[in-house]
């Protein structure tokens, strides 16, 4: 009888192994072609819409080839493209707000998220102070930002850090609350204190949601820096974007816009990448279906 | 060989009237009700009783997760709890084995098992990696040292938490049905190699089932709890000769243990299914 029971659950284990094996393998194979697919649909509706149907919304808007000719060219007609170092200034100047944003707000986003998660009291003073400041977006904080802050930078650097703080802080907050209960008791039984608990399990019990809130926290991050940008500064693709409309090298906006999508996609997969790296111990747990 | 570590045998569990009431919304409820239980160090003690009858309380109070309302529960001679100090402190002479499992998943199976003596600073880390490695050649783990818990079956990780709970050197062992989630066979295995393991590391094991027949296989004495509230209803001495393997399990005195226990047991099943009880402690 319990023979016959093995022998079916063995039975059913091995071709479900291989099919998730081969699932996997097909979507990568498939992945990139879909991608392109996307991307090549996405830009055909642009290029139809805009310059073959010449669609009545879409008539003031620079057309794909106009802005793939401004961009690849030497000598661009609105003063920006691949060749110019300009092109390079706007984007450095982007990469390095919302680096020290995004370490800012990482620096003290995690800390913070830890203890509220781990001291219930701490969170029954800050929480709702917390919960109360969320949801007033970044623009809302450009007077204060201004007032508060001299010169360019730092306004700009305190209007990305914002939105990215609260990000980290929730996510890491709500890491420390989904961990098992049954971890700190089993480390409180092989006799860790509250010291070893904190940096044995809720450290790293906590880090799938640190990471998932950290990706978020540099989506945000890009987000609000091109509001700040738009409002001031003097650099940077948000900056960029706004010269653009007022100049009226509408190329140069499709340029900053599509740069600006790829940047933020990068950093966004860099910080994904990183946190798969620290969690090598998750990278087996498809196979955990038993 | 762990023995001569020490001058006299360590382990001896006493609890005495223990019981425990919890306050609810609908009342106070009686969990446990004046319950009396003497293991002798080294024995494996066997609890069995309906769900939800509070034997998993019991264990919980012996490891310090939950307090007592009454009595006292010591270990060799040192109160651990008592009505005036009613929660124990968890701590490595209790080492409890969960039942879904809990070997932390960031770390790997070596690291598992040296965290409890390096956290407590008892061993240097080559000697708890000596340790260790002995522990798992003993539970059939070689080679799994460097791999992570969700690289290995599930029963191999009850197979290792046993051993990371053997790494503290503890009095007791106290498992909350580790076996539960288990299929028939490997929990035969998981039977034999947990007897191989006390038999090299013979500390007192208590072991809380609701699978009669692996409570008359692995115990030196099974207690059968009544229905709520918990208290001691039916002791069998299981004198089946150890070492045991599966060959007991066709014997006439095993069948007869296992009818006697099953008899108790369904009775107080019977009473629980009628007062309307569900699982859920």
């Amino acid at each position: 009888m319990s023979a016959s029971v093995d022998e079916s659950g063995a039975a059913n284990v091995g071709p479900a192994r291989r099919y998730s094996a081969e699932n996997l393998r097909r979507a990568l194979r498939t992945r990139p072609a879909l991608m392109l697919v996307g991307f090549a649909g996405t830009l055909a509706a642009w290029y139809i819409s805009v310059e073959l149907l010449k669609l009545p919304r879409f008539r003031e808007l620079p057309g794909l080839t106009a802005v793939v000719r401004e961009w690849i060219s030497t000598d661009p007609v609105y003063g920006v493209s691949l060749f110019t170092p300009e092109y390079y200034k706007h984007i450095a100047a982007s990469i390095v707000r919302v680096a020290i944003a995004f370490t800012l707000s990482t620096g003290l986003g995690v800390p913070l998220g830890l203890l509220l998660g781990w001291s219930k009291r701490l969170r029954e003073y800050i929480f709702p102070v917390f919960e109360t400041l969320r949801p007033i977006p970044a623009l809302a904080w450009v007077p204060l930002a201004i007032l508060m802050f001299r010169g360019t930078e730092t306004p700009v650097i305190f209007l990305t850090f914002l939105a990215s703080f609260y990000a980290t802080t929730l996510n890491t907050m709500l890491g420390v609350q989904s961990i098992d209960p049954t971890y700190i008791r089993a480390a409180q039984c092989l006799g860790a204190g509250d010291r070893q608990i904190f940096f044995h399990v809720i450290l790293p019990g906590s880090l799938k949601y640190i990471f998932s809130g950290l990706q978020l926290s540099i989506g945000v991050a890009w987000f609000s820096l091109v509001a700040a940008e738009m409002i001031s500064g003097e650099y940077g693709l948000g900056y960029l974007i706004n010269a653009g409309y007022t100049m009226t090298a509408y190329p140069t906006i499709i340029i900053g816009m599509v740069t600006l999508g790829v940047v933020g996609y990068a950093t966004s997969a860099l910080v994904g990448w990183i946190g798969k790296r620290l969690m090598a111990w998750r990278s087996d747990e498809m196979s955990d279906a038993n | 060989m762990q023995a001569s570590f020490h001058d006299k045998p360590r382990g001896h569990l006493v609890l005495n009237d223990v019981v425990k009431i919890y306050d609810s919304d609908g009342g106070d409820i009686l969990a446990v009700d004046r319950c009396s239980l003497d293991i002798p160090a080294g024995e494996i003690c066997m609890i069995v009783g309906p769900s939800g009858c509070g034997k998993t309380t019991l264990l919980n109070a012996v490891a310090g997760f939950h307090s007592i309302t009454w009595g006292t529960i010591s270990l060799d001679g040192r109160e651990l709890c008592s009505s005036q100090q009613p929660q124990a402190t968890p701590g490595p002479d209790r080492v409890v084995v969960f039942q879904n499992g809990a070997l932390f998943p960031w770390k790997t199976i070596m690291d598992n098992l040296t965290f409890g003596p390096l956290v407590q600073n008892t061993l240097t880390k080559a000697v708890a990696a000596e340790r260790a490695r002995e522990l798992l050649a003993q539970a059939g783990l070689n080679g799994c040292e460097d791999l992570y818990p969700a690289q290995i079956s599930s029963g191999m990780r009850r197979r290792a938490e046993i051993a990371r709970a053997l790494m503290n050197d503890p009095s007791v062992l106290l498992l909350d049905e580790p076996y539960r989630a288990l299929d028939a066979l490997t929990r035969s295995v998981m039977h034999e190699a947990l007897l191989q393991m006390h038999a090299l590391n013979p500390v007192t094991i208590l072991f809380i089932t609701h699978d009669i027949e692996e409570a008359v296989f692995l115990g030196h004495r099974v207690i059968v709890m009544s229905a709520r509230p918990c208290r001691p209803k039916l002791v069998v001495d299981v004198d089946i000769p150890f070492p045991r393997d599966k060959r007991v399990l066709t014997t006439s005195r095993y069948r007869h243990l296992v009818r006697q226990s099953l008899d108790a047991v369904h009775e107080e099943a019977a009473i629980s299914f009628s007062a309307g009880e569900r699982e859920g402690e």
